[in-house]
């Protein structure tokens, strides 16, 4: 086991230098520049600014230079945003992203999970069905409809919450993290229902069952475990997408998160600012997979590695 | 094996009377077992043959409530007079595991393959006798050793993967008898099995019904297993029975047509090798659409114009019975 870890530890650096490699050289392909604006700069501004970036070095260049920094985990200063560094920029979002993210994802675990089982338990009664219709309601309509809605509600009807805002108080929270839950709610309870029912009919179950237990052991014990297995593979990714901020979240509920820089950096030719959150955001879904297969190793006895015995 | 005339006149421990088992599918109800009856005293063993879909499984499904939720099951299935069909699943699980258990025909699916082996045993005997973990532990090991399970101590940390399919077998048959339950029902317990492991696990069940007087209900195709190990024997086709009675009666002196045709279908090694299998021509009838009269008319060798009405069963003086028009006194 600790060794299958520290291989794949050790995969993560040719993955990671693919990312970086394609990710440097597309944004550099793509017109313009950090510089460009509506009114040109002089001529010679321009050179000492490419100098002093080291944008008029040759790209190949440029582009051992910028590995050199990326090792030492530098992602240089941000073009756009005058004096702070990309390393800053994420410091200062990524806490706050973060915090909503998880919150999110673990709400969405929890109420996601529960509402699967309850479905797949009631299969085709009124409760599955109306559950599942939520779902698909949650998956469809998407999160810059159910915010303004959700504001209009709770903050503009009823006054209990802000509309928007950002100081750490729970209260603030309460908002984004359910619009940004919604959807991975309604996702995982299909995908619980789905492999719960799946489990329920398997020769296992039926031995379980056999034996007398009664049925909420039979689930607690026997079926819960095999359920939760394709849920778990959809946490890596979706975590990752989570807790690096959301475009959309972020800019109604105004929250100082990552999620905007992803956007503003590509518009802005922030090559350095793009570059970081690119490889920040790697890394993330990286580890975060890593986490997922650990987790799915100690559920899954048939697949975990080198096992002493 | 019990002698065949000993008569055991005790009570009955299962008595199932006019058993039906139908689902409700897409295509209309089938009709999987229509009208069984049989029973079985402490002791006993009854072999139920017959080919797949002749109702033999869904039989003791109906029995033990496990039935899919497409199926609904009629009749009596009385299990020490009390009737199990009647009883909710919270009641019938007093008994599932603990008086009635029950081996399944595929030993690699049949258990969890997410829990280790000690504690897939240990909460039959936690939940139904309320022994305490390390109590459950030491049976657990001892009925692995009990059905030669080699190392039982380190065998029961393991997980089902880390098991052979005869070892898997042999852990089902350990796990169903940890309650010393008062009747086995065994659905094919060695057909996954190769011929060595069958005739192991056969040794196995013979020895328990003999040591703590287990009835077992045995559910098979292979009339060679029957043979070692049941006194009677309950021929199946189309979801009923055909012919029932002693071993010795169903294999020598067998009334049925469809009886005789299994018969005939063994592969015999002192058969010349140039005149090949023998079979019974055709299929068994559609279980959506059964024919009204003897369901097995349509390939029976001795059909004759009276099949076109539903046979009687008819019972000789040795409890042998067989429905058929023919075989009779003459």
């Amino acid at each position: 086991m600790i060794k299958h870890s520290l291989q794949r530890l050790l995969g993560l650096i040719p993955t990671m230098l693919m990312l970086i490699t394609v990710a440097f050289f597309l944004i550099r392909v793509a017109p313009g520049g950090p510089f460009d604006s509506e009114k040109l700069l002089p001529p010679e501004i321009e050179a000492n600014l490419n100098a002093k970036y080291h944008l008029d070095e040759p790209l190949v260049q440029q582009y051992f230079r910028y590995l050199g920094q990326v090792v030492v985990l530098d992602f240089g200063p941000s073009f756009q945003y005058k004096d702070w560094t990309v390393n800053e920029l994420i410091a200062q979002g990524f806490p706050v992203s973060a915090t909503v993210g998880l919150a999110a994802m673990i709400l969405a675990f929890v109420v996601g999970t529960l509402l699967g089982i309850a479905a797949a338990l009631r299969q085709n009664s009124g409760i599955d069905y109306s559950l599942m219709g939520f779902a698909m309601l949650g998956i469809s309509v998407p999160n810059f409809v159910i915010a303004p809605i959700l504001i209009l509600l709770l903050a503009v009807y009823a006054g209990w919450l802000p509309a928007g805002g950002w100081d750490w108080s729970v209260a603030n929270m309460v908002l984004p993290v359910i619009t940004l839950s919604l959807p991975a709610i309604a996702y995982i309870a299909r995908l619980t229902r789905g492999s719960m029912i799946e489990v329920l009919h398997s020769n296992f179950i039926r031995t379980a069952r056999a034996k007398g237990l009664p049925e909420s052991v039979v689930i607690r014990r026997h079926a819960l475990r095999p359920a939760l297995l394709p849920v778990i593979s959809f946490l890596g990714p979706a975590t990752a997408a989570m807790i690096s901020g959301s475009v959309v979240i972020e800019r109604i509920f105004s929250i100082p998160g990552l999620g905007s820089y992803f956007v503003q950096g590509a518009l802005n030719r922030d090559y350095t600012l793009v570059m970081g959150v690119v490889i920040f955001y790697g890394m993330l879904i990286i580890i975060l997979n890593f986490i997922v297969d650990l987790v799915y190793a100690w559920l899954n006895p048939k697949i975990r590695y080198d096992e002493k015995r | 094996m019990k002698p065949a005339n000993m008569e055991n006149t005790a009570a009955p421990l299962l008595e199932v009377k006019d058993l039906d088992v139908g689902f409700d599918t897409p295509e209309g109800k089938v009709h999987a077992v229509n009208c069984l009856n049989f029973s079985l005293k402490a002791g006993d063993a009854l072999a139920i043959v017959g080919e797949s879909g002749s109702g033999k499984t869904q039989t003791v499904m109906a029995i033990m409530g496990l039935l899919s939720e497409n199926g609904e099951a009629r009749g009596e299935a009385r299990f020490k007079g009390q009737d199990l069909m009647k009883m909710s699943t919270a009641q019938l699980n007093t008994h599932r595991g603990k008086e009635i258990a029950m081996i399944f025909q595929d030993p690699m699916t049949s258990l969890n393959p997410y829990l280790r082996i000690d504690k897939q045993m240990i909460e039959v005997v936690m939940h139904h006798q309320g022994l305490n973990k390390s109590e459950a532990r030491a049976h657990a090991v001892e009925m692995l050793r009990a059905v030669r399970i080699p190392d039982p101590e380190r065998r029961i940390r393991q997980y089902p993967h880390e098991f052979s399919g005869g070892m898997r077998q042999r852990v089902m048959v350990a796990m169903g008898l940890l309650c010393e339950p008062d009747l086995l029902i065994a659905d094919e317990p060695t057909t996954a099995l190769d011929v060595t492991v069958q005739a192991q696990i056969s040794h196995l069940m013979s020895a328990l019904r003999e040591n703590s007087n287990t009835a077992i209900i045995l559910i098979t195709h292979d009339l060679g297993v029957v043979a070692g190990l049941c006194d009677r024997v309950l021929v199946m086709y189309a979801g009923e029975a055909v012919e029932c009675g002693s071993v010795e009666q169903i294999y020598y002196e067998p009334k049925h047509p469809y009886t005789q045709g299994l018969l005939a279908s063994v592969p015999r090694l002192d058969q010349p090798e140039e005149t090949g299998l023998n079979s019974i021509p055709g299929n068994p009838p559609n279980l959506l659409a059964l024919p009204k009269g003897c369901k097995f008319r349509d390939r029976c060798p001795k059909a004759h114009d009276a099949c076109k009405e539903k046979p009687p069963m008819q019972l000789d003086e040795q409890r042998h019975a067989w429905r058929c028009f023919l075989g009779g006194a003459a």
